[in-house]
């Protein structure tokens, strides 16, 4: 069977979720190989093992890492080169879609991004299912050339254990030096907030103008139910919630289990952001706001009632 | 950048790049920046801005039944608003470079994709460049970002090209990467603060876990994200200067690029099917009655998310 290359979202050999996600997804098209790239490996191992990773390409060079992009679409590209597999598969980042970008220029390959959800085709095709438009369409794509090289959005798959050998294979890929034109020189680490990562998590509680700036209730609401925190692009800028943590179409796509909207009047822009969420519940003063029309549950009344009475019986109801 | 430019001389005889294709007129406002010459301490910059015209998200945008790529046609489109983002970082930098910088603005897309370059034009850009050519529909990312390359070539070799983040209609956010890669320059992507200076280029990127920057040399590539600044409004006098400003149509033939390597038939990808997504049905709505807290935290219990 033919390798599918696993591009793994890692911090400091912390394996996300979405690397898990992502092996679950290969075990479909073919034999799971991790690249890892970075420092971590040794730590990391034994989770990849856990979800069935059969090779791990291990690349730690700062020529890699002290750099944008470039250099890890240059390892994938080598890789591609030598382990000829079916697929690669990257997560739905910024970052991974860009790399992902590089990496199908190099190698004259088709390139599919933020697939929801993907399969084995006929004759070793790869067949991929992408929400267009703010979520309003369902397309069925396909790799025409090359090696199909696919980044998948976090929570498209349910990570399954499955025991794998894990095979190490140190690479040593020489860096061109025009991959190393954008170079990193700071790094400042932000702030851990302690909840889920926003993409991860599968309950998501946004708040929005309706806050008026007071997100307290939004976040306790949040930490009753173990959910991330969003907010829709009208209350980031205003300044009241980080950019970071921006729901809709220029900030994060979420695809969560739960999505709760409080105070935010749903409008496309933020939809796009949270369409594809499976359950979706609004609290919103106004009842003509849109977000009513796709939510499963709706209360309408104020945020800074309804939310604390729901806490206090989530939490009641939790002993 | 030349080796005569150094931040500091006389921009005037900085001229680093070779002259555009496309005429350069309408810089009346630019003009008046030669009676204070201390304006300007940096190089006079050549900008290129790669623009999209998209439908507009409010008007329902389709996929055409016929060949499943998107319809550009039949529905109301306009200047992608995240590319508003880096037209207005180009001009920031033009107007705080030597007056010799100019700022062109890029398209590639049927007739109406006019609309996008004269948008930018009213912004302030100095000149356009549409590539129009019928051969081109259906192009994906890669062909798009391949059709940006040779129009940025033949255009001269620009200081800085500026992108946005992502385009509103497609959304991959994969072009500013692959142009990078195929004119092999260094990628300085998703800017939330971008400074040049000295020919180097400096911007800070943010990601989930850091707040990372980056510099390169120039000539760079750099996409922005829409935090960076607050797009400007066309001003009268703008909107009435745009009209007098060149705008370039060139044909793929004109890029010397072979009409089989793009569109639908060059695609490296190909759409099979695509289907609407039935609205979700709308589900129970209670109006807050001194308990609507409760009502939500029973719909959670009953749904087993508690």
């Amino acid at each position: 069977m033919a390798e599918v290359l696993v591009l793994v979202e890692h911090l400091e050999g912390v394996v996300r979720k979405t690397a898990l996600e992502l092996l679950t997804i290969a075990r479909r098209l073919g034999e799971p190989s991790v690249v890892f790239i970075g420092p971590g490996a040794d730590a990391a191992k034994q989770t990849l093992a856990q979800y069935g990773a059969e090779k791990v390409y291990r690349v730690e060079s700062a020529d890699v890492t002290d750099y944008l992009v470039a250099p890890k679409a240059e390892v994938l590209a080598a890789l591609v080169a030598s382990a000829a597999p079916a697929a690669v598969l990257i997560t739905s980042t910024p970052e991974g879609k860009e790399i992902a970008a590089r990496l199908a220029i190099k190698t004259g390959s088709g390139l599919i991004t933020d697939a929801v959800d993907v399969q084995a085709g006929d004759a070793g095709t790869v067949r991929t299912t992408q929400s267009a438009f703010a979520g309003g369409f369902a397309v069925q794509a396909s790799v025409t050339k090359g090696t199909p090289i696919i980044t998948v959005k976090p929570n498209s798959a349910a990570p399954e254990a499955v025991a794998g050998a894990a095979v190490e294979q140190v690479l040593q890929v020489p860096i061109s030096e025009g991959a190393k034109a954008a170079r990193i020189t700071d790094t400042q680490p932000k702030a851990a907030s302690g909840r889920p990562e926003l993409t991860e998590a599968a309950i998501v509680v946004s708040g929005g103008r309706g806050t008026s700036g007071d997100f307290s209730k939004v976040e306790e609401f949040a930490d009753s139910l173990g959910a991330a925190v969003g907010a829709s692009r009208a209350a980031v800028d205003a300044g009241w919630y980080p950019h970071a943590n921006q729901v809709g179409q220029t900030g994060k796509q979420v695809s969560p289990q739960l999505y709760v909207a409080a105070g935010i009047s749903g409008a496309i822009q933020h939809r796009a952001g949270m369409q594809t969420s499976k359950t979706i519940i609004a609290v919103n003063k106004d009842e003509e706001a849109p977000i009513f029309e796709m939510v499963d549950f709706g209360v309408v009344g104020d945020l800074f009632t309804v939310l604390p009475q729901a806490t206090k019986a989530v939490n009641a109801a939790k002993g | 950048m030349g080796l005569a430019c150094v931040p500091g001389a006389l921009s005037v005889s900085c001229i680093t790049a070779p002259a555009l294709a496309a005429p350069m007129g309408a810089k009346m406002s630019r003009n008046l920046k030669t009676y204070f010459p201390m304006k300007g301490d940096e190089p006079a910059m050549n900008i290129v801005v790669c623009v999209k015209y998209v439908p507009d998200a409010t008007s329902d945008p389709t996929f055409n039944e016929s060949d499943n790529t998107t319809d550009r046609l039949g529905v109301d489109g306009l200047l992608s608003e995240l590319d508003e983002y880096a037209v207005e970082a180009g001009l920031k930098l033009a107007e705080s470079a030597g007056e010799e910088s100019n700022v062109t603005v890029l398209t590639i897309g049927p007739d109406k994709a006019a609309d996008a370059i004269k948008k930018s034009l009213q912004m302030g850009a100095d000149a356009g460049v549409h590539v129009n050519d019928e051969a081109i529909h259906g192009s994906d990312a890669a062909a798009t970002s391949l059709i940006l390359a040779e129009a940025v070539k033949k255009i001269g070799n620009p200081d800085l090209i500026l992108t946005g983040m992502a385009s509103t209609d497609g959304v991959m956010g994969v072009v500013p990467a692959m142009l990078a890669e195929r004119l092999g320059l260094p990628q300085v992507t998703l800017a939330s603060e971008l400074t040049v200076a000295g020919g180097t280029v400096t911007i800070r990127r943010d990601d989930d876990v850091a707040s990372v920057t980056i510099t390169a040399s120039l000539p760079a590539l750099v996409s922005v994200t829409d935090q960076i600044n607050e797009p400007r409004y066309p001003s009268f006098k703008g909107i009435m200067a745009a009209k007098k400003k060149p705008v370039s149509t060139w044909s793929l033939a004109d890029l010397g690029i072979d009409a089989g390597s793009v569109g639908l038939a060059g695609a490296w990808t190909t759409v099979e099917s695509f289907a609407k997504r039935p609205p979700r049905a709308q589900g129970q709505i209670v109006t807050d009655e001194g308990d609507g807290g409760t009502k939500l935290a029973e719909f959670l219990s009953a749904n087993k998310f508690v």
